[in-house]
C-alpha cells in the first residue's frame, strides 16, 4: 500500500483525502442526491451506475420540495475509495443534479428503512413471531388466522436481523423501501 | 416582449437569437414544420448532408474550428438513430453541439408509431444532456438552456427532441435573456492549490507540461496563457492528440505529441520527470500505458474543469478544478507577483537530457524506391501547405497518426480529429463543416481509403455547396492500423484487414462532379499536391502509398513509456500477456 502524499486542503473533501486512494478496501457509502424532479432524471442516475459498472445496494426517491420541483435520491453504494470518489463526481456532472452529499463522510447521519414482513404459521411459532416483533418494536398491520404482517422501521442492519429471526418462524414475503438518510444536527 | 408563435418558428427564432449561422441537417416527416420555417427565411443557412451521421460530424468540424456551438437538425426514428455515432464522438471529445430531432406527436408516443424511436432514451448515455419537450411553451427555455449546457463547463453534445404537434402548436416565445438555470460549473481554481503549484514549479528539476484538448475547449486565451507559462518557465511541453496547436509546433519547447504513437522525447520526458503539469487532458489510456509505471517519479498537478476527470485514472497530488484560461491566469499572476524563479540550472540540465532523446530523431525515414512512403507524403503535404491558412481534419487509423506526427500546428482550432471514439468516417464530413466556417481557407482531410469510404457520400454535399475541401487519401489498400496490430499481436494473420474492390477514386470524384487526382510516383508528388491546392473546388486525391508500412514510434498496449518501439522494430509478437487484451 502506498503512502499518502496529499496535502491537506488541496481538495474540498478534506475528510476524504485522509484515506488512501489506492486502497482496495470496499466501502459502503450512503449518498443523498438532490435533483430536479423532471422526466428521466432517475434513468440518468441509474444509467450512470449501470453504464460505468458501479453498484447500487439500495435506492429510494421521492419529491421533497413540491414548489421547487426537487427530489431526493438516497443511494447506498459500495466500492473502493477511488470508485466512490468517481461516483460522486460523475453524479455531480448530471445536469439536473443540484447537490451530492456523501452522508458517510460528512459527519454522523441517521439511516432508516421501512419494511413489511408477512409471517405465516401457527402454534408456538406464531406466538414466538409476535413476541420477537414486540422486542423489535415492529407493529402488526394486518392479521389473519394463519399470518401476521409486521411493519418495522430502523437501520438496514436492524431489518436484516429481524428478517433472520423471522425466517425460521415462517417468513413468507417481505417488502423493503430501501434507505432514507439525513445528516444529524 | 414575448409574442405567440408556433413551436417550429420558435426553433428558428431561438437559433437566430443564439447567433447560429449554419445548421447541418436532413429532413423527414417529423421535422417538416421546422423545415418549412427554414424555407421562409434567409438568415440561417441550412446545409443538406447525405447522411445524418455526417450532419453531426460536420457540426463537430464547424464547432471545433470556430469555438462556437455546432447545430444539427434531423428527423425522428432513423434520423435520430443515425446521429448516435456522431453524438458519442462529440461526447468523447468534448465538442459543443445542439442537435434537434423531430419526434412523433405527443399523443402517439409509446404506440410504436411510424418512425418512432425512444430518442431521449437512446441518446441519454451519449449526450451531455437531453430533453423531450412536450409543451410548446417550454420550448424556448429548453432551446436556450441547450446552448448554455452544450457550451459551458466541459463542453458536449445536447439533444432536444421535439414532437411534431409541439412544432405546430403556438406558445409564448421568450428571448434568451429570460432563461434561468442552476447549471454553472466552477471556472475559478482554488488559489491555495494554484500557489502550491507555483511552489512546485519553482522547485522542479525535471518538469514537463502535458497539455490537452481542454486548452482548446477553453478558447484562444488559454493557448495564449499556456505559451506565456512556457516562456516564463522554459519548461518542455508535450500535448495529446486533442491538444495539438495550443502550443506552436515551431516553438522551442515543443516536444511533439506524446502517447502510444507519440514522440520518443515526449514519452521519455513524461517517464523521467519530477513534476508533471496536466493542463486540460484526461490521462487517457493512449497516454498512460501501464498505469502502475506511468511517470513513476513525478509529483502530479491536474487542471481540469470536470471534477470527474480528477483521480479517475491517475491519482494526482495537486488537483485544480477550473477553466484552463482562468487557472493559468491566476497561476501566472501568483508567479509574477511573488517574483518566483525556476531552478534554471536544473532545467538546463534536463534540457540537455531531452536533447539527447531528441537526437534519436524518432520520426526519421528515408524515401527511396518507386513507392511513396506515407511519412513522405505527409512531410511533403506539410512543406507545401504550411504557409497557407490551413485546417486539417483526419479519419481514423495510421494516416491519422502520421498526420499528427508530421504536420505542424501553430494555432488552436486548426486540427480536427476523432480522438476518444476513433470514428472512421469522421473526417470527410468534418472537413465540410470546417470549410463552411472558413470559406477562404485550405481545408484538407487526411484520410485512409477505408475510413473515407464510410462517409464518401458527402462528396455530394461538397459539390452541391461548392466547398473546396481536399480529401487527401493515403491509400494503402489496407485497414492499415488493424493490419499493424495483427502483425504485432496475431502472428501476421491478416484477417479481413485489406480493402478489396476499391473504387477508382478519380472516376468516383468525377462521377460526383469533383476533381480526382491520383499519384503513385514519388517524383510526381509535389506537382500533384500543388495541383490539388490550386484547384478551386473539391478534390479527391488518391495517393497510393507503401502497403505494409507500420506507424512508429509505438508503445505496445500495456507497456510503460520507456518500452517504446521505434522504426524498424522487431514486430512479431510484440504485444503479449495482459497487454493483448487491451485495445
Ligand atoms: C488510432 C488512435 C490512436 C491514438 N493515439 C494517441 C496517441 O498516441 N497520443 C494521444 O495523445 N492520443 C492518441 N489518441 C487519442 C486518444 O484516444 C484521446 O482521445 C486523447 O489522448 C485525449 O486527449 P485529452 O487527454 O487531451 O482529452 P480530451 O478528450 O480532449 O478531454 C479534455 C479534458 O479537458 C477537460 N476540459 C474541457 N474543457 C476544459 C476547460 N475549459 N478547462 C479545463 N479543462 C477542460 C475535460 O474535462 C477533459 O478532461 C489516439 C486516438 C486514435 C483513434
Ligand atoms: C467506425 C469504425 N469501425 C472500425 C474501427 C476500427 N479501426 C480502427 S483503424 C481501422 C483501419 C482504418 O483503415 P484506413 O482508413 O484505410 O486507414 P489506415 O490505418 O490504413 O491509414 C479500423 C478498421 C474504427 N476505428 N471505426
Amino acid at each position: 500500500m502506498s503512502t499518502l502524499k496529499i496535502k491537506k486542503g488541496t481538495s474540498k473533501h478534506s475528510a476524504y483525502d485522509l484515506r488512501d486512494p489506492h486502497s482496495n478496501v470496499i466501502e459502503r457509502h450512503t449518498l443523498a442526491v438532490i435533483v430536479d424532479n423532471e422526466a428521466g432524471v432517475l434513468a440518468r442516475v441509474i444509467g450512470l451506475f449501470s453504464g460505468r459498472g458501479y453498484n447500487i445496494e439500495s435506492l429510494t426517491v421521492a419529491e421533497i420540495d413540491h414548489t421547487g420541483h426537487t427530489s431526493r435520491i438516497t443511494i447506498v453504494t459500495t466500492g473502493t475509495p477511488a470508485v466512490i470518489e468517481q461516483i460522486k463526481a460523475q453524479l455531480g456532472r448530471i445536469v439536473p443534479v443540484h447537490e451530492v452529499h456523501d452522508l458517510t463522510v460528512e459527519g454522523a447521519s441517521v439511516e432508516r428503512e421501512l419494511a413489511l414482513f408477512k409471517v405465516t404459521g401457527s402454534g408456538d411459532k406464531r406466538v414466538e413471531a409476535l413476541r420477537m416483533a414486540d422486542v423489535f418494536r415492529a407493529s402488526v398491520v394486518d392479521s389473519t388466522l394463519e399470518s401476521f404482517t409486521f411493519e418495522i422501521t430502523g437501520s438496514p442492519e436492524k431489518i436484516d436481523a429481524f428478517a433472520d429471526l423471522m425466517r425460521p418462524l415462517g417468513l413468507s414475503e417481505m417488502a423493503r423501501t430501501g434507505v432514507a438518510a439525513l445528516a444529524r444536527g | 416582449m414575448s409574442k405567440p408563435m408556433t413551436g417550429a418558428r420558435m426553433v428558428v427564432q431561438a437559433l437566430k437569437d443564439q447567433g447560429v449561422e449554419v445548421v447541418f441537417g436532413y429532413p423527414g416527416g417529423a421535422v417538416l414544420p421546422i423545415y418549412d420555417e427554414i424555407f421562409q427565411q434567409n438568415e440561417i443557412r441550412h446545409i443538406l448532408v447525405r447522411h445524418e451521421q455526417a450532419a453531426i460530424h460536420a457540426a463537430e468540424g464547424y464547432a471545433r474550428s470556430t469555438g462556437k456551438v455546432g447545430v444539427a437538425l434531423v428527423t425522428s426514428g432513423p434520423g435520430a438513430t443515425n446521429a448516435v455515432t456522431g453524438l458519442t464522438d462529440a461526447l468523447m471529445d468534448s465538442i459543443p453541439l445542439v442537435v434537434l430531432t423531430g419526434q412523433v406527436p405527443t399523443f402517439m408516443i409509446g404506440t410504436d408509431a411510424f418512425q418512432e424511436a425512444d430518442t431521449v432514451g437512446i441518446t441519454r448515455p451519449c449526450t451531455k444532456h437531453n430533453w423531450l419537450v412536450k409543451e410548446t411553451d417550454r420550448l424556448p427555455q429548453v432551446l436556450h438552456e441547450a446552448f448554455h449546457v452544450a457550451s459551458s463547463g466541459r463542453p458536449g453534445p445536447v439533444l432536444v427532441d421535439i414532437p411534431k404537434d409541439v412544432q405546430f402548436a403556438s406558445g409564448q416565445y421568450s428571448p434568451k435573456q429570460k432563461m434561468k438555470t442552476h447549471y454553472a460549473p466552477q471556472v475559478k481554481g482554488d488559489i491555495g492549490t494554484i500557489t502550491a503549484l507555483a511552489d512546485a514549479i519553482a522547485k522542479a528539476k525535471k518538469p514537463v507540461i502535458y497539455s490537452g484538448g481542454g486548452v482548446i475547449n477553453s478558447g484562444p486565451a488559454a493557448s495564449q496563457l499556456l505559451r506565456e507559462l512556457v516562456a516564463e518557465t522554459n519548461f518542455p511541453i508535450t500535448s495529446t492528440l486533442m491538444g495539438l496547436g495550443a502550443y506552436p509546433a515551431s516553438g522551442d519547447n515543443w516536444l511533439g505529441m506524446l502517447g502510444m504513437h507519440g514522440l520518443y522525447e515526449a514519452n521519455l520526458a513524461m517517464h523521467g520527470c519530477d513534476l508533471l503539469i496536466n493542463v486540460g487532458a484526461r490521462f487517457d489510456d493512449r497516454i498512460t500505458g501501464r498505469i502502475q509505471d506511468f511517470s513513476p517519479h513525478s509529483k502530479k498537478a491536474h487542471i481540469d474543469i470536470d471534477p470527474s476527470s480528477i483521480n479517475k485514472v491517475i491519482h494526482v497530488d495537486m488537483a485544480i478544478i477550473g477553466d484552463v484560461a482562468h487557472v493559468l491566469e491566476d497561476l501566472l499572476r501568483v508567479w509574477k507577483a511573488q517574483g518566483r524563479k525556476t531552478n534554471a540550472e536544473a532545467i538546463a540540465k534536463w534540457w540537455k537530457q531531452i536533447d539527447e532523446w531528441r537526437a534519436v530523431d524518432c520520426l526519421a525515414f528515408e524515401q527511396k524506391g518507386a513507392t511513396i512512403r506515407p511519412q513522405h507524403a505527409m512531410a511533403r503535404l506539410e512543406a507545401l501547405t504550411k504557409d497557407h491558412d490551413r485546417y486539417i481534419c483526419t479519419e481514423v487509423g495510421q494516416h491519422q497518426m502520421w498526420a499528427a506526427q508530421y504536420l505542424g500546428f501553430e494555432d488552436p482550432n486548426r486540427w480536427m480529429t476523432s480522438g476518444g471514439l476513433g470514428t472512421m468516417g469522421y473526417g470527410h464530413p468534418a472537413s465540410i463543416g470546417v470549410q463552411l466556417a472558413h470559406p477562404e481557407a485550405l481545408v484538407i482531410n487526411v484520410a485512409g481509403e477505408a475510413s473515407w469510404l464510410m462517409n464518401m457520400q458527402e462528396m455530394g454535399t461538397a459539390v452541391q455547396y461548392n466547398l473546396p475541401v481536399k480529401q487527401f487519401i493515403l491509400n494503402n489498400e489496407r485497414l492499415g492500423m488493424v493490419r499493424q496490430w495483427q502483425e504485432l499481436l496475431h502472428g501476421e494473420r491478416y484477417s479481413q484487414s485489406w480493402s478489396e474492390a476499391l473504387p477508382d477514386f478519380v472516376k468516383l470524384a468525377e462521377a460526383f462532379g469533383a476533381k480526382g487526382i491520383q499519384c503513385q510516383d514519388p517524383k510526381d508528388l509535389d506537382d500533384a499536391i500543388m495541383e490539388m491546392i490550386r484547384h478551386d473546388g473539391p478534390v479527391l486525391f488518391d495517393c497510393l502509398v507503401e502497403k505494409h508500412e507500420n506507424c512508429f514510434p509505438m508503445i505496445p498496449s500495456g507497456e510503460p513509456h520507456n518500452k517504446m518501439l521505434l522504426a524498424n522494430a522487431e514486430t512479431q509478437g510484440q504485444i503479449t500477456g495482459t497487454g493483448a487484451v487491451l485495445v
